[in-house]
């Protein structure tokens, strides 16, 4: 079962951090194409939250296509499409790659450790996520 | 917004002590059903925007209005439908906690004595016990079951958590979301807690010396407020030119920018100032600070100091 955590006086509002968990555990197939999420009173209730605040989070998450609703079912993973031109696909790619280098290279490790380390987990995330989707 | 839509209402709401403003021309609706949170220093004039809304203390000038009712000519059944938690929990000390509902169910014809019941379990409360016996948290949780068994279709909070350990106030928390759950209820709650404010609040109002700064959803908020640093320090007559700037914070050759509604512009008046300015992540409580603190400079970033709206 998916596991959110959620923690006030971050700099990411709460929202946001939902987005940020449901993204990455469907990136990593933690979440497969078809799996069902808690409601949104579920979700608020268990996390102690304002159910508008989930219920933004799933809204965004619909709306960038990594969620579908079913109208009275509730909400599922849904098959990924693509929901961003070419141009938006690249420039969120960059911003991605910007955090992600700028942290790896603070860890003074050589660049060649970092493309190997990109290049294993790159492979691991594919593969199970070809595994989910083949079910 | 259409005024059904609104529980609260005020409009150029004004009151002094003496000479003293308390509230300067407040004008704010809190929408129904939804959690709306009020933050501000200590004698900011919540308390009294509170005890106005209320009908307890007349304005000097402008009106309220609660449910569509002024607030200087409530009628019973208007009071009926509103829940008000007055700050520090005040119950009499011999009175046991199941007696705090014979008080109530007399005068609150919804009262829901299942509600109270189940509030009290929640907060660990023995219906026998004597109020002067239990703990403050329990005497929060009593206090908090007989408002919400009132059933109130407006809830009024001042400062609910107010001294209260982890355990009680994530209590209290869980209390306000089970009821705001419920449909259509509004809650207007003043708190210093900000980590309580990101788990309850739809919307956030910012009230300093009296004027309310910031009205605006708490998503919308924190959108709205951005954060820059700079690798050098400048004058005011610089930062003056900044549109929208609300706090600057100078140190160790650095400089940090809160500023509201960043837009294009902000971004080159930042970057004419330094090339190498660089957008930086602010929590709820750098944003509420940013506002809160006394201007670091006085005069020529007054104007920022605008509502967000």
């Amino acid at each position: 079962m998916l596991e959110l955590r959620v923690t006030p006086g971050g700099n990411r509002p709460i929202y946001r951090q939902i987005i940020d968990q449901v993204r990455q555990a469907v990136a990593t197939g933690e979440l497969a194409v078809g799996d069902a999420l808690p409601s949104v009173r579920q979700l608020a209730e268990e996390l102690v939250l304002n159910h508008n605040t989930v219920a933004k989070a799933y809204a965004e998450l619909v709306r960038e296509g990594v969620l579908e609703s079913q109208h009275g079912r509730g909400v599922f993973v849904a098959k990924r499409r693509r929901v961003y031109s070419p141009g938006e696909t690249k420039r969120r790619l960059d911003q991605a790659l910007n955090v992600f280098l700028s942290e790896a290279l603070t860890l003074d490790v050589a660049p060649r450790q970092i493309e190997e380390a990109v290049a294993n987990r790159l492979e691991q995330m594919t593969a199970k996520q070809q595994s989910s989707e083949g079910e | 917004m259409r005024q059904d839509n609104i529980a609260i209402r005020t409009q150029g709401l004004t009151r002094y002590f003496g000479h003293n403003a308390a509230l300067r021309s407040l004008t704010l609706d809190v929408p129904r059903g939804q959690v709306t949170a009020l933050i501000g220093h200590n004698g900011a004039g919540k308390t009294t925007l509170i005890r106005m809304l209320l009908g307890l203390l007349p304005p000097t000038r402008g009106r309220a209005e609660l449910l569509g009712c002024d607030s200087q000519s409530l009628t019973p059944e208007v009071r009926a439908r509103v829940g008000y938690l007055a700050e520090g929990h005040f119950l009499w000390g011999w009175m046991k906690a199941r007696d705090a509902a014979r008080l109530q169910r007399e005068t609150f014809p919804r009262w829901d004595q299942t509600l109270f019941d189940s509030m009290l379990e929640f907060f660990g409360v023995a219906p026998h016990s004597r109020v002067a016996q239990i703990s403050r948290g329990q005497r929060a949780g009593v206090s908090l079951a007989m408002t919400l068994a009132t059933d109130p279709e407006l809830l009024v909070l001042d400062d609910p958590s107010m001294g209260l350990d982890p355990v009680a106030r994530r209590a209290v928390v869980e209390g306000l979301l089970a009821f705001a759950r419920r449909d259509d209820r509004t809650i207007l709650v003043c708190t210093h807690l900000l980590d309580d404010v990101e788990r309850l609040a739809d919307r956030i109002a910012i009230v300093s010396n009296g004027r309310l700064l910031v009205d605006a959803g708490l998503a919308e908020f924190r959108e709205r407020i951005g954060g820059w640093m700079l690798d050098a320090e400048f004058g005011s007559q610089q930062a003056a030119q900044i549109p929208g700037l609300i706090d600057l914070r100078q140190a160790r050759g650095r400089t940090h920018l809160v500023v509201a509604n960043h837009d294009s512009e902000t971004e080159a008046a930042i970057q004419r100032i330094s090339g190498t300015a660089r957008r930086e992540d602010l929590t709820l409580e750098d944003a509420v600070l940013a506002y809160l603190r006394p201007a670091a400079m006085v005069g020529s970033i007054s104007e920022a100091l605008e509502h967000t709206r």
